[in-house]
């Protein structure tokens, strides 16, 4: 991984200071790699040159999330903040603690007297992490030592839902804090209930696959990301564990900045979305690659970068591999609302520009096609949960 | 330096000669007057190392603290009533840390129906937050309470509420004399926290405990009070020997030494009791005066002690606890009870609200007291006749409507409108 940018935008101007900076980044905070070794998009990490290698593959690594932990298997939330906190811990060259609100990520990691955590690491409540997070930087700063960076993390509800009014606060002051949402589209830590954060459609245990509209109705829940913008803080990005290099690079650029900075990242629940503990990878990937969740970055309220779309399928292809959409599909097929979901995920494309040759799902770009036995590609090849649990 | 200011800048400029690190504001009446002075002397620079935050709500407010006071700074903040109650989450969760915050509360009554003015009904609703809370009398006694409050909240690691009645202190203008900054730097060390958040040791802090420990945890919150019986005295002495003035302790006596009757307060009402009680000395009644200053701990021992020649008290009290009555009351019959001196005792709940505590009321209640006729428990100028009539609306009409309404056109306070 690249050192940190020594850049410092926020130094030269911010909407703080009244003044978006001229230079805004042209580039995407990771470049594109174009190989493959096994059928993914997995780099072949070893075969990079040393400066662009992921922080995940430094034997120096801090391992934040270290092993021990109480995760389930194939944990989105768990392998997403391993990679996160791991680059931010190198971006600060160690000097760097956590703020963690409550959820998952909290509960897993560390029942007293263990800790999963090899970062100083405070948890106060479920929904005030960014004011906790403000307030430890205010006595850092207060204290004089600024040399210490602070990131806050937590799930979508402590995030889109309870916290939202204290995370609002965080950008509005521009307080120097990277929070962190892991987003896996639920409550899941209380038994997949339905956030803010969860798609029209899905079924969780209090927006059931029953009635004639079953799942999670439409036109409700938070657009996070463009939230953020709208507070015009530094840096957004959104970030997904399909693509850790890509989510090693916004953290590092993250981290390059001062103020207030917002990184929000896809990370699939095998229990509430019921997809295989295997599938947690292939099922983010769809997502981008449907388009239903963007990959982008943005700074001072602009959008900058987007990570485009590699080969377009269409969201059957995402919803298909879930069980919290298997109602769409069974008994009654439910081309209505596929359509709609279609819909959005078209939006999305259209407005981050993720393909831009104007490439559509039905003339997918063969130019870019993977290894042919790339499991990513074919939904109907995952396994799915009951499949795994047979075995 | 003796000098007239306002009760909230005395508190702002007592806390400033603190030197905290942290402070985080949201404004609620009327707390406003103590952090818009703060503001000032952080903006000025005349108090250097601290930042000032301006957060989106008292929940934020209490969670910026929290989190600045785990980094290892001196943090404060100050609430009032429904701020105080939008923070209960926070608010626990700072003296289950373990964190030193000193927090004033400007005491005001709670809604519905909405009401500024004062009574101890937010504070009151705190008690089991596991902070220590501290009642100041006067305005000298507030500010000289905050300086006392970091050095005992930071020996303990316990966080620290100082009360004072919103508007009867917050806004009153008297003589102060203002702790000297060179006094209070030699009375109250630089802090230094027990555990902080660092990236020099990292450590995780604030994890789950299950059942395998949380009693204990729980204990330890209790014993960590209970050495607090024994500081908050200690720290009262330490601080009239450095300043020369008696502020703060566990209670203090007005003439109780042979008193039959003692009344028992918390906070500015004091001063009005005292005065009905030399009024009544001058007829002759052996009457006293006990004063809590804490609240929490609650002092038995001390209350025990100052009622042991008393044949009843009375708690006149700025808050109850709806569907039983008394909250003073019943933990000063427990100090007696422990004693094995149970003795006869009335629960006079007055100012709610803001309603002002006449001394021709406390006087015409304490003749019925000493008549042994007063109804338990009596509420102080209740106008009876008011609530009756609203009583009978409620029992002959489903729709009767808001009865807070109701009342207030029955007392012509708003234009009655054609039925």
């Amino acid at each position: 991984m690249t050192t940190p940018e020594t850049t410092d935008l926020a130094d030269q101007a911010g909407f703080h200071h009244g003044v978006v900076p001229d230079v805004l980044h042209t580039e995407p905070a990771a470049a594109p790699v174009k190989f493959y070794q096994v059928g993914s998009f997995a780099v072949g990490n070893r075969l990079l040159p040393l400066e662009v290698r992921s922080v995940q593959s430094d034997p120096n690594r801090t391992n934040a999330l270290t092993s021990g932990h109480r995760a389930c298997q194939g944990c989105g939330e768990a392998l997403g903040a391993r990679y996160a906190l791991d680059a931010a811990m190198h971006a600060a060259k160690g000097r760097m603690v956590a703020v963690n609100a409550t959820g998952c990520l909290e509960v897993f990691s560390t029942p007293y007297p263990e800790t999963s955590w090899r970062v100083a690491w405070l948890h106060s409540l479920f929904g005030n992490a960014p004011a906790v997070a403000s307030g430890v930087a205010a006595a850092y700063k207060a204290m004089g030592r600024d040399d210490i960076r602070v990131v806050a993390q937590g799930g979508d509800g402590g995030t889109v839902d309870i916290g939202f009014g204290c995370l609002s606060g965080m950008f509005e002051r521009n307080d120097d804090v990277l929070y962190i949402c892991y987003d896996n589209e639920a409550y899941m830590n209380t038994g997949i209930q339905r956030s803010g954060a969860t798609p029209p459609a899905a079924r969780t245990a209090t927006t059931q696959a029953v009635g004639d509209e079953p799942g999670n109705v439409f036109g409700q829940g938070k657009d996070l990301p463009r939230i953020a913008m709208a507070h015009e803080i530094p840096y957004v990005a959104t970030a997904s564990v399909d693509n850790l290099h890509d989510l090693e690079a916004k953290v590092h650029r993250a981290m390059s900045m001062k103020g207030a900075r917002y990184i929000h990242v896809l990370v699939p629940c095998p229990l509430g979305w019921g997809t295989a503990s295997s599938a947690t990878v292939s099922v983010a990937r769809l997502a981008t690659q449907s388009g239903l969740f963007p990959i982008f970055e943005a700074e001072y309220g602009e959008v900058v970068s987007s990570v485009p779309i590699r080969r377009r399928v269409p969201v059957e292809d995402y919803l298909k591999a879930q069980k919290r959409f298997a109602h769409l599909f069974s008994p009654t097929r439910r081309d209505d609302v596929i359509e709609r979901l279609q819909a959005q995920a078209d939006r999305n494309i259209r407005r981050y520009n993720l393909l831009p040759q104007g490439d559509s799902p039905e003339q997918p770009d063969l130019t870019d096609q993977p290894p042919r036995h790339d499991p990513a590609f074919t939904s109907q090849t995952l396994p799915t949960a009951a499949e795994e649990t047979s075995h | 330096m003796r000098s007239q200011m306002e009760g909230s800048m005395a508190v702002a400029k007592a806390v400033a000669a603190c030197r905290p690190q942290v402070i985080c504001a949201y404004p609620i009446s009327p707390q406003t007057h103590i952090v818009e002075g703060l503001s000032a002397i952080v903006k000025s620079g005349e108090l250097t190392g601290c930042e000032y935050v301006n957060v989106e709500s008292e929940f934020a407010a209490m969670s910026v603290a929290i989190g600045a006071s785990a980094a290892g700074a001196r943090s404060y903040t100050a609430t009032a009533s429904q701020g105080l109650l939008f923070m209960v989450e926070a608010v626990y969760n700072a003296s289950g840390l373990g964190l030193p915050i000193v927090m004033t509360v400007a005491n005001r009554a709670i809604g519905a129906p909405i009401n500024i003015w004062n009574d101890h009904t937010d504070a009151m609703s705190q008690r089991d937050s596991g902070w220590i809370q501290l009642y100041a009398e006067t305005n000298q006694e507030a500010a000289d309470l905050h300086v006392q409050a970091f050095k005992i909240a930071e020996a303990l690691s316990l966080p620290v509420m100082v009360c004072m009645d919103g508007f009867i202190l917050t806004h009153a203008v008297e003589e102060v004399e203002l702790p000297e900054q060179a006094q209070v730097d030699a009375f109250l060390p630089p802090f230094t926290p027990r555990q902080s958040i660092d990236p020099d040791d990292p450590v995780s802090i604030g994890a789950m405990v299950g059942p395998e420990a949380y009693t204990e945890v729980r204990y330890l919150a209790h014993d960590k009070q209970m050495q607090a019986l024994e500081l908050i005295p200690e720290v009262a002495a330490e601080f009239k020997a450095a300043f020369g003035r008696d502020s703060g302790g566990l209670v203090r006596a007005y003439r109780c030494e042979d008193a039959e009757t003692v009344v028992i307060a918390l906070g500015s009402v004091l001063g009005t009791i005292k005065d009905v009680v030399d009024e009544r000395r001058e007829r002759g009644e052996k009457i006293g005066v006990l004063g809590i200053v804490s609240f929490r701990p609650f002092p038995l021992a001390a209350v025990a002690e100052a009622l042991s020649h008393a044949t009843r008290f009375v708690c006149v009290e700025k808050a109850f606890s709806v569907g039983i009555g008394g909250i003073v009351d019943s933990h000063v019959r427990m100090a007696l009870t422990a004693k094995g001196h149970p003795i006869e005792n009335y629960t006079v709940i007055a100012g709610l609200g803001g309603r002002p505590i006449l001394k021709s009321s406390l006087h015409t209640m304490l003749d019925r007291v000493a008549a042994d006729d007063l109804e338990r428990p009596h509420f102080l100028d209740l106008d009876r006749d008011l609530v009756e009539r609203e009583i009978a609306r409620s029992r002959s009409e489903r729709r009767s409507g808001p009865s807070a309404e109701n009342m207030l056109r029955d007392l012509g306070a708003v234009r009655a409108t054609p039925v």
